[in-house]
């Protein structure tokens, strides 16, 4: 298929920046360079991650030691827990989670990868961003406003949510249902560009089944994204409807229902997990070929059980609902899907360690954030295993056991696998090297203070400690696990703090670090041959021309270790048949 | 062992749940051993080494992707294995609901069980209903049959021990029961957020022997006689 940026030149939205004379505004905050983008997407994650740590560690430091005036914050009073555990859900998952993997990452590695000057859309993407940016700050205004934030939990059920007599508060969750209303829009935009980027806009001999794992998950993870998203936007505007307006529809004195919003909420917000989780098992992918120097072991099964793990996601959405009163006869089929898409994803995994078989493994850092992403991801998806069975949810249902598990599985995409992407293309992102000692204790310490913190929240929860609790001290039969939760706040104190070296590092890095070779890691996929950092434009004259996949690690009768997607050859017979 | 945090059981069905979480739990233990002695054992036997180059396998070769098909193929009959266990489990909690000898209806309001009780006629909407928050008393060895309401928001009745926990959701009624194999004082936490009172949103379920529940009734029922005393 003729891609036209083959034909025309250095196409003229691109050209006369060339000339560097944009000014500040229009190079740093109004960009349309998606690697500007990307950079901003991630400032905006990282901040926020920041906020979001924040109101765990309130949360922490209450739940340990309850009724004591918290260090940095105060007393907490109920209504005051209730906004914590919302607002750290909210934040981490939609304004933490979200921006980094598929902000950052799909904003800057699609077009470098698939060998395009820039996204399709590079004005929409502008405005993709500064929508999640206003987001953002009415979430952060929510907790100013009287009666503070949205304390309904990040899953709002109603009626609690939906008539402010039940909480107390006001403005709080409408300015949260506005946030989210934004903040879908924000990617459902970036959803439409990273497709139509994709498909359109790839370099030429760059095939479908050419294209670099990562790619392949961030376009599954859109295409999640878009199918599932419409019906939690028309949700939240019923909700504000109900709120602002008096309607009914998630309540029953009016004639609505309340598991109506369970379902809406639901069908969006199990996709939505696994829109998180695709990019960083991407990011994981790649970082395993380079530093095995092997090809991913079953590049194509991988595809298939991804696109697998995209359909089964939009069907076990009930999973969440077994003990919500919806008809036993349903739970069944959801239990069965639910325990079924561990197939799929088990095939990953397998196939992330049979990648290690034979290589020739570098313990660089993104590697070791790459391995143990495969270690907790598995923890944590083991624990789903317990969830999903339908009889023994009953017991675990909204229980710290719920809580130690998906923090697992959310972590290790988000940290684990966050930090092997950002550690692997910081080079290319900023120029730099980062420091690999520093990064090796970063990981090091996080994987231990970590695992210190979320392991013993599974008995915690077994113990049948419920979610959402302010103090439970006010529980007797919790007496018991009160040392644990202790234990728990002090680790993940250590956690937080854990992340220091990985903040100095980061800062000093991209202000003195190493300048950086196009490809420092000698990988193969096409990012690699842009200069770090790539121009606007991505490339000189020409884009790339793409020869073969992207996992030509180690291959038979070459000299060096690696061929590169876009290294033409002689004998081009044996390579070209991928 | 984990599974030792888990609170006594005291429920009829609470036995197959916990015979079912076991399996699970050595289930994924096995795996988890298999999958990181797999990943830890690769990493140290194949670290890089000067001269030496990594083997070009691509898994494309069915010879090969039967080490990702065969253990995905375990995966999923042992998944199999665990819902049929499940199945039966789950209809004996949910679906079966067994003919009560005690009944109760209990709703959710900020922020409390109001526990109502049909009383020594056996009848709700009678006379001798009688409310009382937060305490639910029952006969060791007795079905009982709870139906569960809500006047407000969305709460969760959690019986721990019971091996129990249904939403009660306001404009809906569920079923919802139990049968106490042992006597004894259990607290009933309210499991899903309600409110800024659902942190302390506890009940206490008393399962008494025979003659302490009739000692009970005719303590909150005086006018009752020894013949209309439900059992």
């Amino acid at each position: 298929m003729t891609n036209p940026q083959s034909v025309d030149p250095i196409p003229a939205s691109v050209a006369h920046i060339a000339h560097g004379e944009l000014g500040f505004w229009r190079t740093y905050v109004f960009t349309t360079d998606h690697k500007t983008i990307a950079k901003q997407y991630l400032s905006l994650g990282l901040f926020m991650a920041f906020v979001g740590g924040y109101l765990a560690y309130v949360m922490r430091w209450q739940l340990a030691f309850p009724d004591t005036s918290i260090p940095g914050f105060g007393f907490v009073g109920p209504e005051t827990y209730n906004a914590l555990v919302t607002n750290h859900g909210t934040i981490m998952v939609f304004f933490v989670a979200m921006p980094i993997l598929l902000g950052a990452f799909g904003n800057f590695l699609i077009p470098l990868m698939i060998g395009a000057r820039d996204m399709a859309f590079p004005r929409l993407n502008m405005l993709s961003f500064w929508i999640l940016a206003v987001s953002a700050l009415l979430i952060l205004t929510s907790f100013f406003v009287p009666a503070g934030g949205a304390s309904a939990g990040w899953t709002g059920y109603a009626p609690l949510s939906a008539r402010a007599e039940y909480t107390g508060v006001n403005w709080g969750i409408n300015l949260w249902l506005l946030a989210h209303a934004l903040e879908f829009a924000s990617f459902l935009m970036g959803g439409v560009n990273f497709l139509t980027t994709a498909i359109t806009m790839r370099a030429p001999g760059m095939t479908f089944f050419r294209l670099p794992l990562v790619i392949w998950q961030l376009l599954t993870a859109s295409v999640i994204f878009l199918l599932s998203v419409g019906p939690l936007i028309s949700a939240a505007v019923m909700l504000l409807m109900d709120r602002l307006l008096g309607t009914s529809f998630f309540v029953p004195e009016g004639g609505g229902d309340p598991m109506l919003w369970e379902h809406l909420f639901w069908f969006f917000g199990h996709p939505e997990v696994y829109v998180i989780l695709l990019p960083g098992l991407g990011a994981v992918l790649e970082v395993l070929a380079v530093f095995s120097r092997k090809p991913i072991f079953g590049y194509r099964w991988i595809i298939y059980s991804t696109l697998t793990t995209g359909f089964l996601s939009m069907i076990v959405w009930a999973h969440h609902m077994f003990v919500s009163g919806m008809d036993p006869r349903l739970v069944m089929p959801f239990s069965i899907s639910t325990i079924l898409i561990s197939v799929p994803i088990a095939l990953i995994m397998f196939s992330m360690i049979l990648t290690l078989w034979k290589g020739s493994i570098r313990l660089t850092t993104p590697m070791l954030w790459a391995l143990g992403f495969i270690a907790m991801f598995i923890l944590g998806g083991l624990t789903g295993i317990v969830l999903g069975s339908a009889p023994v949810n009953i017991q675990v249902h909204g229980t710290h056991f719920v809580v130690a598990h998906f923090h697992y599985v959310l972590l290790s995409v988000v940290i684990f696998g966050g930090f092997t992407g950002l550690y692997f293309w910081f080079p290319k992102m900023f120029g730099r090297m980062m420091n690999e000692p520093l990064g090796r204790l970063h990981f090091l310490l996080t994987l231990i203070f970590f695992n210190l913190t979320f392991f013993p929240m599974h008995a915690v929860g077994l113990a049948g400690m419920p979610r959402r609790i302010a103090n439970p001290l006010q529980y007797e039969f919790l007496a018991a696990v009160q040392p644990l939760n202790v234990q728990i706040t002090i680790m993940a104190m250590g956690l937080i703090v854990a992340q220091l070296p990985f903040l100095i590092n980061f800062a000093w890095s991209i202000v003195a670090g190493r300048k950086a070779e196009p490809n420092p890691w000698e990988a193969a996929t096409l990012e690699w041959t842009a200069p770090s950092p790539p121009p606007h434009g991505n490339w000189g004259e020409a884009i790339p021309t793409v020869y073969r996949g992207p996992y030509e690690y180690s291959p038979p009768g070459v000299r060096e270790d690696y061929l590169p997607q876009d290294r033409a050859l002689a004998a081009r017979s044996a390579q070209e048949k991928r | 062992m984990y599974l030792n945090w888990l609170p006594e059981n005291i429920s009829t069905h609470g036995g197959e749940i916990d015979s079912l979480l076991r399996l699970i739990y050595y289930i994924t233990l096995a795996w988890f051993i298999v999958t990181m002695g797999a990943m830890l054992g690769f990493v140290l036997l194949f670290r890089r080494r000067d001269g030496q180059r990594a083997a070009y396998i691509t898994g494309e070769k069915l010879s090969q992707a039967a080490w990702l098909l065969i253990p995905a193929a375990l995966v999923l009959v042992l998944d199999l294995w665990i819902d049929f266990r499940g199945g039966d489990a789950w209809a004996k909690a949910k679906l079966h609901v067994p003919p009560s000898e005690l009944q109760v209806q209990v709703t959710g309001k900020q922020f409390n069980w109001e526990i109502l009780y049909p009383g020594p006629d056996g009848q709700f909407g009678t006379v001798d209903d009688l409310q009382i928050d937060n305490e639910l008393h029952v006969v060791v060895n007795k079905v009982v049959g709870i139906t569960l309401k809500s006047k407000d928001v969305i709460h969760s009745l959690f019986l721990p021990n019971l091996r129990l926990q249904q939403n009660a959701v306001p404009g809906r009624k569920f079923p919802a029961w139990f049968q106490a194999t042992k006597t004894g004082v259990f607290e009933i936490p309210c499991a899903e957020l309600c409110g800024f009172g659902h942190s302390g949103m506890v009940g206490h379920l008393t399962v008494h022997t025979a003659e302490e529940y009739d000692k009970w009734v005719k303590e909150q029922w005086p006018s009752a006689t020894g013949d209309e005393i439900p059992r």
